[in-house]
């Protein structure tokens, strides 16, 4: 098939067909970071600019390195929040951006829907690498392509999601991406971060963790934002912890092939214990190395959408 | 001041709810009042010798009825004149069939004194398109803590009160507000929403918020202030009005509240009619504003509410801001649509194109009460009454075009929509203000305020 987008804004919007089309783009690219020079020519002349309006060191490198395995140059553009306080609006800051050049835009921004602002202003492809508590399509992608490596396939999974769901943008990539590969998604977490309406889009809502711990093929973590500490969405960490946290002892009821997986970066002792997170069944560190790979796939088929350029 | 000392509108279907009338007539104006009423039977009524100065309208297939009145208006000035302008929202105002309107406080610095209040009507009457009744802020700055002077603004001609943009959420000022205004028998406008509980929102509360991970207003938000001011409103017994309702829970309220004898009532506007928070699409900020587009049985309790009386005024919310503004992202963007120059189509779409209003009811809701409401003297074709007067083509139809906006601003969600009726003549005080082919007609001076 051929790659018909030249934005990634949203898993949502995919069919399954497409999120398969990345998977195996991804594959192929996975190999590059074996080899003993570390790229391929796929977006040679091409620019990318790195637009973050919010911090996240992580993020960043892995979409920097992986434009730098395709032979692209690379802007970083961190642009605080306070540009747009200056009254400059995110469309006239687009709109400088592309005037320098630019082929490709990566943009993480804290409010949702920002993305999809910047798509209907640029000609540009836009890469979505977080907006609000919205998606973050290439978190989900690289979540799914480690689960379908270490599994083999998605369809028939059964995945749990767990803590801050309603404030989670990883959470929303993940649903709408495993719902279209048949795979079958649980929400965890306490009633004021689980939401009902989630159970409309799909997924099944628990709110007590230990009824349903044996389940689960895989199990993906989600990090607490510790400044939501005192906001009444849970009393305490420690409370949080013995209801929602994936302890040694919670881990011995799990499955025993179950995948352990988390976005990053972990709050140790309090979302999962440290055992757990470098214990046997956890994949966190191939979520890092699949996430190059994932993103090279999308930069690289968004980019064919452009044409010759 | 130059008036037309007479103007006669020839064979339209006079409807006048204000004195049950729904028939074909002539209305005669002379010095700027209705003059009579004389219906048309089957021949045409006696041609009269032209006097000077005489203006003749054929409203032949047209509806003729008392000037369409609209209390919740924002017309920015002082502070936003980039956004709107007493006078540019007086020609919006005339071009979408209004004579009056009732522009709120929250302009900056609000109105919330008398000279302010003597400022907006010096400014209304410059521009003299149309009647700006301005409405005072309950609180000084609107900040909810000391009563503003409202004795003054009475005075100085301030109909009602509110600090609109946001509820009073400091429940003894709430009740010293009421007890105070009852002094006047000026009724007391919120804007129900519960600070606390709307927090951060940006959109309704539910799938869709969940969905595009936009953070919820919830319609408790509306819904326990309401609650908390019905009580209030008993206890002193206060005109107590109720603006821009949303939720089906507060069309219950209001509905119970009635039949228990407390004196309130309440406005719609036609987003509210028509849209749900699912036609936000990806994130269009023109369907951004306060209260949110809720769902669709929101929507349809809405119109239950207007059927059955329980919702007294229809109103437009007219909110304009520049498109830089909306066109920041949709957490970010400011609430608030134009209205008052598509609200008459949508009106029509809502209530009438559905028949769970006739015309005789959608003018008694968009004219009668909201002049009841506010004791401005209008909203009546009866002779001797100022002659205010809207004249409708029910069967026109029209594309919604924001570009053509009489108004400062263009932010409306409906632009394109191909919609049915529309104002083709505004009369106030006896004076053709605005004419579908001819246009606004030239400032001048000036329209009475009472
Ligand atoms: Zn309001």
């Amino acid at each position: 098939m051929v790659w018909p987008h030249r934005n990634l804004l949203t898993l949502e919007e995919l069919t399954s067909d497409e999120i398969n089309l990345i998977l195996d783009t991804a594959a192929a690219f996975e190999d590059v970071s074996t080899r003993s020079v570390k790229k391929v020519p796929a977006l040679r002349g091409r620019v990318v600019v790195n637009l973050f309006f919010e911090d996240s060191t992580r993020t960043r490198t892995s979409f920097t390195l992986a434009a730098q395995r395709l032979s692209a140059d690379v802007i970083d553009f961190t642009a605080k929040a306070s540009s747009l306080s200056k009254g400059e609006s995110l469309r006239d800051t687009v709109r400088n951006i592309e005037a320098m050049g630019i082929d490709v835009i990566v943009c993480r921004h804290s409010s949702s829907g920002a993305n999809h602002l910047i798509a209907k202003n640029t000609k540009c492809c836009v890469i979505n690498a977080g907006d609000g508590r919205h998606e973050h399509p290439t978190q989900g992608l690289l979540d799914i392509y480690t689960i379908r490596k270490a599994k083999g396939r998605i369809d028939g999974l059964k995945v749990a999601i767990v803590g801050d769901v309603g404030n989670s943008r990883v959470a929303r990539s993940n649903l709408h991406g495993l719902l279209k590969l048949g795979a079958e998604v649980t929400f965890v977490g306490p009633t004021t971060m689980v939401p009902g309406a989630f159970a409309k889009m799909g997924a099944r809502v628990v709110h007590d963790f230990d009824s349903v711990i044996g389940e689960f093929d895989v199990i993906n973590m989600l990090r607490i934002q510790m400044e939501r500490l005192g906001s009444n969405v849970f009393p305490s960490l420690g409370e949080y912890t013995r209801l929602f946290g994936l302890t040694n002892e919670r881990m011995k009821r799990a499955r025993q092939d179950v995948l352990v997986m988390h976005p990053g970066p972990i709050n140790r002792g309090v979302e999962m214990a440290g055992d757990v997170a470098d214990g046997g069944r956890s994949v966190i560190l191939e979520q890092v190395t699949n996430g190059l790979a994932v993103r090279m796939a999308v930069m690289f088929l968004c980019t064919q959408a452009l044409g010759a350029g | 001041m130059v008036k037309n000392s007479n103007l006669i509108i020839r064979s339209g279907r006079v409807v006048d709810p204000s004195r049950n009338l729904d028939q074909i007539a002539d209305v005669t104006v002379v010095d700027g009042r209705i003059e009579s009423i004389n219906p048309v039977d089957g021949r045409a009524s006696a041609p009269e010798s032209s006097a000077p100065g005489r203006i003749e309208i054929d409203a032949t297939g047209l509806i003729v009825c008392p000037g369409l009145i609209d209390i919740h208006v924002h017309l920015r000035e002082p502070g936003n004149e980039d956004e709107e302008t007493i006078g540019s929202g007086s020609a919006a105002a005339v071009a979408g069939g209004f004579t009056s309107i009732a522009c709120m406080p929250n302009t900056q610095p609000a109105i919330d004194n008398e000279a302010m209040v003597e400022f907006v009507l010096r400014q209304a009457a410059r521009s003299g398109l149309c009647n700006v009744f301005p409405i005072g802020a309950i609180t000084k700055g609107r900040q909810g803590l000391e009563l503003a002077e409202m004795g003054h603004m009475v005075r100085a001609g301030a109909v009602a009160f509110t600090d609109d943009g946001c509820g009073v959420a400091n429940s003894n000022t709430m009740l010293r507000a009421l007890q105070y205004a009852k002094m006047f028998d000026v009724p007391l406008i919120q804007h129900c929403e519960d600070a606390d509980l709307a927090s951060g929102g940006c959109m309704n509360a539910g799938l869709t918020a969940t969905r595009l991970g936009l953070p919820g207003l919830s319609p408790l938000a509306e819904e326990v202030m309401l609650q908390r001011d019905l009580l209030l409103a008993e206890s002193t017994g206060t005109a107590y009005h109720a603006a821009h309702i949303s939720t089906a829970g507060a069309v219950r309220m209001i509905r119970e509240a009635r039949r228990r004898g407390i004196r309130v009532t309440a406005e719609v506007c036609p987003h509210h009619l028509l849209l749900t928070e699912r036609d936000i699409g990806d994130y269009d900020t023109n369907f951004k504003m306060n209260p949110p587009l809720r769902t669709e049985r929101d929507v349809e309790a809405c119109r239950e509410g207007v059927a059955d009386g329980t919702i007294d005024c229809l109103v437009t919310d007219h909110a304009p801001h520049g498109a830089d503004e909306k066109a920041f992202d949709f957490q970010t963007a400011p609430f608030g649509i134009v209205g008052l120059e598509t609200a008459l189509p949508l009106f029509i779409r809502a209530l009438i194109e559905t028949r769970l209003l006739d015309w005789p009811g959608l003018i008694e809701r968009l004219s009668c009460l909201p002049s009841k409401l506010l004791k401005l003297g209008r909203g009546t074709l009866a002779p001797g009454a100022i002659a205010d007067i809207t004249i409708i083509d029910p069967a026109e139809e029209w594309v919604i075009s924001p570009s053509e906006f009489l108004s400062r601003s263009r932010n409306t969600p409906f632009g394109g929509w191909q919609v049915r009726g529309r104002a083709t003549q505004t009369i106030v005080a006896g004076r053709v203000s605005f004419d579908r082919h001819s246009g606004v007609a030239s400032g001048e001076p000036s329209v009475g305020v009472r």
